[in-house]
């Protein structure tokens, strides 16, 4: 069972956990991507499989934080946390798929929404 | 490049200087010249995404040293995300590595994509190795929509420009954001943190180049809660692969649907 980032007392561990669990799984796609310098081709099965898992991971990432946030966001209802992102969504798409629109209007409707209940 | 098919409608840049003709200029004022790029929409967004990020990283134990490290070392938002997220579950140094690992794996065929745009006529590898460390979405669409319309000697010290001070000013939001949550109103700390999944979800969404991108998206929604409410182990790892390969198979099954019905169409184009 490999030590969790809260294991060891030690200060410089969160660091090392860091390097080792965050820096270099991350570096080591863009060394790869400097060796293989547009050898790659964009639309090869392997390379739209690679895509999905990776966009299917972050979206639970997302879709955790939303349902099962920690922290202050978790002190809003879960209506007003999936109503807002909802919203903003939709407000990105009538925006013509544009992010500041979106996340405008989901903050916006969070805010009110939280203000509106307290 | 692709360049007709970027996402143009997710960031606000619009015609900038038409600089292409002024070869001229020494690196120095190419390198200030991408730093001016953070004057821009889609910096602006990546500032308020990370604002979201100081009080996501705070909220979940991390110090500001941590968190400032691990902008520094990793930069990339999805993968610093799916990090505090592992970390928050308390999950062990390998699986949390697997999991920044998968969720990295975009940056290969980026970071492949961008060399050709950025080198120079005697770029050293080293500085394409070093330089790739900034490349993630925003400098990475940064770099497609600029560094074609400019002279091939310029493009290095360009991007390095832009790329430097966005991490720079980065860091201080991160840090203003870490600070001040505690000082913060609570309705305006949740507001920061309910930014980071607000943004993804948008931005991913305008990110989806292929159909099965827009089903990965719906599978790791439903599956990431839905995992974690079962208390599944690896987690997240689970989410990537089933909700991803499931993805990638519906995407391959649409296709060749697409492709029988053009086939039963043979007068069309």
């Amino acid at each position: 069972m490999s030590p969790a980032f809260q294991d060891q007392a030690a200060i410089w561990w969160p660091f090392v956990f860091i390097l080792l669990a965050g820096a270099i799984p991350t570096d080591i796609w863009r060394w790869l991507g400097v060796m293989a310098g547009n050898r790659i081709d964009e639309n090869s099965e392997p390379l739209r499989w690679i895509k999905a898992v990776a966009t299917a991971l972050i979206a639970g990432v997302i879709g955790k934080l939303i349902l099962f946030p920690t922290g202050s966001l978790a002190e809003a209802s879960l209506a007003l946390r999936v109503g807002s992102a909802a919203v903003g969504t939709g407000a990105f798409f009538l925006g013509g798929k544009s992010v500041f629109v979106g996340v405008l209007a989901g903050e916006a409707v969070f805010i009110a929404g939280w203000l509106a209940n307290s | 490049m692709e360049e007709g098919r970027l996402p143009d409608a997710l960031f606000g840049w619009g015609p900038m200087e038409p600089e292409s003709q002024s070869s001229d200029r020494n690196a120095a004022e190419w390198f200030a010249s991408g730093a001016a790029g953070i004057a821009s929409i889609p910096a602006l967004i990546l500032m308020t995404s990370f604002a979201g990020f100081g009080v996501f990283c705070r909220e979940s134990g991390l110090t500001l040293a941590q968190s400032l490290f691990m902008t520094v070392t990793m930069w990339a938002l999805p993968s610093k995300v799916v990090l505090v997220s592992a970390i928050g579950a308390g999950a062990g140094a390998a699986a949390t590595g697997l999991a920044v690992a998968l969720a990295s794996i975009r940056l290969m065929p980026m970071v492949a994509s961008w060399v050709p745009l950025v080198r120079g006529p005697e770029t050293p590898k080293w500085q394409l190795y070093g330089l790739s460390h900034f490349v993630a979405i925003t400098s990475w669409v940064f770099a497609a929509l600029h560094l074609p319309k400019l002279p091939r000697e310029a493009r290095v010290p360009y991007f390095a420009g832009f790329a430097l001070v966005l991490i720079s000013v980065n860091c201080v939001v991160v840090a203003v954001s870490f600070v001040s949550v505690s000082k913060l109103p609570v309705v305006m700390a949740a507001a920061l943190f309910f930014l980071t999944p607000l943004y993804f979800l948008t931005a991913l969404i305008a990110a989806a180049r292929i159909p099965a991108e827009a089903y990965a998206m719906g599978a790791g929604l439903v599956l990431g809660p839905l995992l974690f409410w079962l208390n599944v182990p690896l987690d997240l790892l689970w989410v990537g692969l089933l909700g991803g390969t499931g993805a990638y198979l519906a995407g391959r099954w649409q296709r060749r649907l697409q492709g029988q019905a053009r086939a039963r169409r043979p007068d069309e184009p």
